[in-house]
């Protein structure tokens, strides 16, 4: 039930969105979702309504902070992750 | 997306964080327990193996992350009360086979009564629609789940609709085991889709209360490990703050829209948790701008008349409400795996696919002999 998928969007009709799930296409509201989508963009979606619009860019800054995780030099540093090349990930003392 | 994000998943840069995770415990003068509060963590470290690759001296408890497993017999019962005296019933699959204190939502639809699944609250819509008799939806899960039942109340949804919330907010529950006097836990790992919804400034007080750190992390396995190697490090070097290591979907702020549509259609109240008993502020009920659909008011004969189902046996032995407030693990109940199945469930962890023992009996604990 509280399992949130990934999905891209294919086709947008009102306020509902076609999503495709690799490969499932399924209805999705998108009365909650956190800014406005259209075609292409990938959304997280939880028992049928979209909650977040995932950038590309969020990707890529994933990606950087799994990088700068795997091997930046944390041994006796804070767990700054603003230091981890993401400039995304916030919140560290 | 055409294809699952593979990068999140790559071998080389799991095992680097591995390695990670395991010469920082090296370092350890003392074993370290952290938690995780959403049954899709669980879910995540069963399926990629990385709890057999933990370090030895790092335990990892699931605390109460599955809204299936918490939502109270009670909660069961009055809902079995509704589709046994007929009234057509709407919910969540892993709702169905939950144990109420006799009977599941199967036991009844077995039984003969109409008891439907959903998978997207915007179904229970489209059903009431359909027809003129009353309509009741099921409605449980966290925040996640909430906002989707909020927003269907705010869309001028049919009269015959009526909700009978069973929704919960799990930052309560957080504070419960952070609470107790008896817990080992030394941070946690919070669940990356509510704080989806909440934002990660939501734990910053929780931080500041008791001085333990909070990592929210994703679900991918890179994302699982590091969040634990964050935790781990706050722990060694004695600091506690609030981490978003899933800055791809969580902010500060969360969802504002989001948090609107909650809180102007559920309020916060108190209630009992399955297994942890009283939770401060831990129920999300409606308010009174929606008692026109709140299936508590427009069925409250029938709720009230309701016979108190009896109990069923092996429920003084289910270790449920220890293992989700990260007290024991699934191996340490005299009832997992034996007179406990997922075909025969005593307790709801056993039955969602969120719950602990359900995954640790998946992944094959009860064979292995895992018992951490």
């Amino acid at each position: 039930m509280c399992l949130g998928v990934p999905g891209q969007i294919v086709e947008i009709t009102g306020n509902t969105a076609l999503v495709d799930f690799w490969g499932v296409r399924r209805k999705v509201a998108l009365d909650i979702v956190d800014e406005e989508v259209t075609v292409g963009d990938h959304v997280l979606v939880h028992v049928g309504f979209a909650i977040r619009r995932i950038t590309p860019e969020d990707l890529a800054e994933t990606l950087a902070f799994f990088e700068a995780m795997t091997s930046a030099d944390l041994e006796g540093l804070a767990p700054d992750a603003r230091t981890l090349g993401t400039g995304k990930v916030e919140g560290a003392p | 997306m055409t294809r699952p994000p593979v990068e999140f998943r790559d071998v080389a840069a799991g095992r680097a964080l591995q390695a990670r995770l395991e010469r920082a415990m090296s370092r350890a003068t003392r074993p370290i327990t952290l938690m995780h509060v959403c049954g899709s963590h669980e879910q995540a470290i069963a399926r990629y193996g990385l709890r057999s690759r933990f370090p030895g001296n790092l335990q990892i408890q699931m605390g109460p992350g599955c809204p299936v497993c918490v939502t109270d017999a009670p909660e069961i019962d009055a809902c079995v009360a509704l589709a046994q005296c007929g009234v057509r019933v709407l919910t969540y699959g892993d709702m169905l086979r939950v144990p109420g204190s006799a009977l599941s939502l199967d036991d009844a639809r077995a039984a003969g009564a109409r008891v439907e699944l959903i998978y997207a609250a915007t179904q229970c819509v489209e059903i009431a629609r359909a027809t003129t008799e009353p309509i009741v939806f099921f409605a449980t899960g966290f925040e996640t789940t909430a906002v989707a039942t909020a927003s269907v109340l705010l869309s001028d949804p049919p009269a015959n609709l009526f909700v009978l919330s069973a929704h919960k907010w799990v930052p309560a529950a957080m504070e419960v085991v952070a609470s107790s006097p008896d817990t080992k836990i030394e941070g946690y790992l919070a669940a990356g889709h509510a704080a989806t919804i909440t934002g990660y400034g939501i734990f910053e007080s929780f931080v500041a209360k008791h001085g333990k750190p909070v990592v929210v992390a994703g679900f991918e396995p890179l994302d699982i490990l590091s969040g634990l190697v964050l935790l781990v490090k706050q722990v060694l070097e004695g600091k506690a703050a609030v981490v978003n290591a899933f800055a791809r979907c969580v902010s500060r702020d969360g969802n504002v829209r989001a948090q609107d549509a909650l809180f102007r259609v559920f309020r916060h109240t108190d209630g009992d948790w399955r297994g942890i008993a009283h939770v401060a502020r831990g129920d999300l009920r409606l308010r009174d701008e929606f008692a026109a659909h709140d299936a508590t008011l427009r069925f409250a004969d029938e709720l009230a008349t309701a016979t108190p189902p009896a109990l069923r046996a092996n429920l003084a032995e289910c270790r449920c409400g220890a293992i989700m407030t990260g007290l024991q693990s699934p191996t340490d109940c005299p009832l997992f795996g034996k007179q406990c199945r997922p075909e025969a469930p005593v307790g709801a962890c056993m039955v969602s696919t969120e719950g602990a023992c359900r995954i640790w009996h998946d992944h094959g604990a009860a064979a292995a002999g895992i018992s951490r």
